[in-house]
């Protein structure tokens, strides 16, 4: 606890991007995506100039291209799902390299490849220049409810409480004589998980009432007011500005 | 760590991602309201500790087969600990939370993962709990085999959610059959998984805290005791 409450996704940089308030890029996030998944998915050069957007934004959030590339394997499942598609589909048929793929296969796994990953890294981006306060301030700032920002905010406390807790729990067992291999320590958490939740829970109820006594009302304190500036939601608004013209010469071209 | 991964970008079209993401917005605007009464001093804490149990469990994933996986949901377990309100929202908040966070699931399926896990999922797990609990004795070993048998059939029912989607608007062409059966048939092994978890947890609490499980406060008598509780 009290380590910042830094997120494992988190990269600790000065950037302007890092600089940006978090609603203005929570917004261009949101925006980006939508205006990426509504685009044809047979606008090819679409996908590739939306590519190099979201790369000017990671050189200037200066977030290097491997940290992205390795973060962004979380999308694997779903790849795999695309490359059966071509295999698994109806219809018209192509032959190449001596395999009969289907053309609707192909078009859906690019489908799949293409808008996934540039969500993915998009995500990726907010999630590398944003703290998980700053996240919650701007959610809370984009009148998201506060009963989502108050459990939000319990959550990712207690997410380090459960893992703390978890940790202790694991040194006693090791302390009376356990010695557990690989796979029977499973059993062993499956005995003291529900341990593990009411420690946790009772821990948490006080700092909760520790909280609620210093006068938290159900928000956190901000303690620099930093509201996004018109500049910084003309900034961080050129992102889904480039994206939406892209997208506009698209449906006009074809 | 290993990655849990919901409905990404693309892999169900706009116009049905926009009407399940005005879907949920409306589910969940009325699931706030109705949880303004039960967020009290003892549910607060308890909201934010489930959903970080949910966000811990949702980390497991399962690769039963190439493209298909999937992953313990918890929404029985919050319905049994916060109750039916509260647990929407804790899933949803994981959920938002993993997407903006984590980079887990799309942006825009974030309506769609919602209806599923959150609202799907919690109110077939609502309506099993609330069945069962009539019926089976009001124990803490009573209480673990309703979180069992809810867990399993709820975690059914929210893969189910996603055929649905994807048989609306899904942008490529595989059988309906095959993909309901497989979603199916995984998510009945990981319901088992996410029934053990969820029983042995609440048979715990019941035993130790029964003040803190949401439905078994229906059954209760009234306390006599006066309220002492701080107002937050």
């Amino acid at each position: 606890m009290g380590a910042g409450h830094a997120h494992p996704l988190h990269l600790d940089r000065v950037s302007p991007v890092h600089r940006l308030a978090p609603e203005v890029k929570i917004a261009a996030v949101l925006l980006f995506t939508i205006i990426v998944v509504v685009t044809p998915r047979t606008e090819f050069w679409a996908f590739g100039a939306y590519a190099v957007l979201l790369a000017v934004v990671a050189g200037v959030a200066r977030v290097p291209a491997s940290w992205l590339a390795k973060r962004a394997t979380i999308e694997l499942p779903f790849v795999l799902l695309a490359i059966a598609l071509p295999f698994a589909g109806h219809g018209e048929r192509v032959d190449w390299l001596g395999m009969s793929l289907s053309v609707d296969g192909l078009h859906g796994a690019w489908n799949i490849f293409a808008k996934g990953t540039l969500g993915v890294l998009a995500s990726l981006l907010l999630a590398a220049t944003t703290t998980m306060r700053d996240l919650i301030l701007g959610l809370d700032r984009l009148h998201c409810p506060t009963v989502f920002t108050q459990i939000a905010t319990f959550m990712l406390r207690y997410l380090d409480v459960l893992a703390d807790d978890a940790r202790r729990m694991r040194i006693a067992r090791l302390a009376r004589g356990y010695d557990p291999r690989f796979l029977w320590q499973v059993k062993a958490f499956a005995v003291s998980v529900g341990a593990l939740f009411l420690r946790a829970y009772e821990r948490g109820e006080r700092v909760y009432l520790a909280m609620v006594s210093r006068g938290y009302a159900g928000r956190m304190p901000v303690l620099q007011s930093a509201r996004a500036s018109t500049g910084q939601w003309v900034a961080a608004a050129s992102l889904p500005a480039a994206t939406a013209s892209i997208a506009l010469v698209a449906a006009l071209g074809s | 760590m290993t990655t849990a991964m919901h409905i990404a970008n693309g892999i169900v079209d706009g116009p049905v991602s926009a009407v399940f993401a005005v879907l949920a917005v409306a589910a969940l605007a009325f699931c706030v309201r109705k949880a303004r009464n039960d967020l009290d001093e003892r549910l607060a804490p308890m909201a934010g500790l489930v959903a970080a149990f949910i966000f811990a469990v949702q980390m497991l994933n399962f690769q039963v087969l190439p493209g298909v996986s999937g992953h313990l949901l918890g929404g029985t377990l919050a319905v049994i600990l916060v109750g039916p309100w509260v647990g929407a929202l804790c899933v949803s908040t994981v959920l938002i939370v993993q997407c903006l966070l984590f980079a887990d699931g799309g942006l825009t399926a974030l309506g769609l993962n919602i209806t599923n896990m959150a609202l799907l999922g919690t109110a077939a797990g609502y309506l099993l709990v609330a069945g069962l609990l009539r019926i089976l004795p009001k124990t803490s070993f009573g209480l673990a085999v309703t979180a069992f048998v809810a867990s399993v059939i709820s975690v059914v029912v929210a893969s189910q959610g996603f055929v649905l989607e994807y048989a609306l608007g899904g942008t490529t062409e595989l059988s309906l059959p095959w993909v309901s059966g497989t979603m199916a048939g995984v998510h009945v092994l990981i319901g088992i998984g996410e029934g053990l978890i969820a029983a042995t947890t609440v048979a715990t609490v019941a035993k130790v805290r029964p003040d803190l499980v949401y439905a078994l406060r229906r059954f209760r008598k009234p306390a006599v005791a006066p309220e002492l509780g701080v107002k937050a």
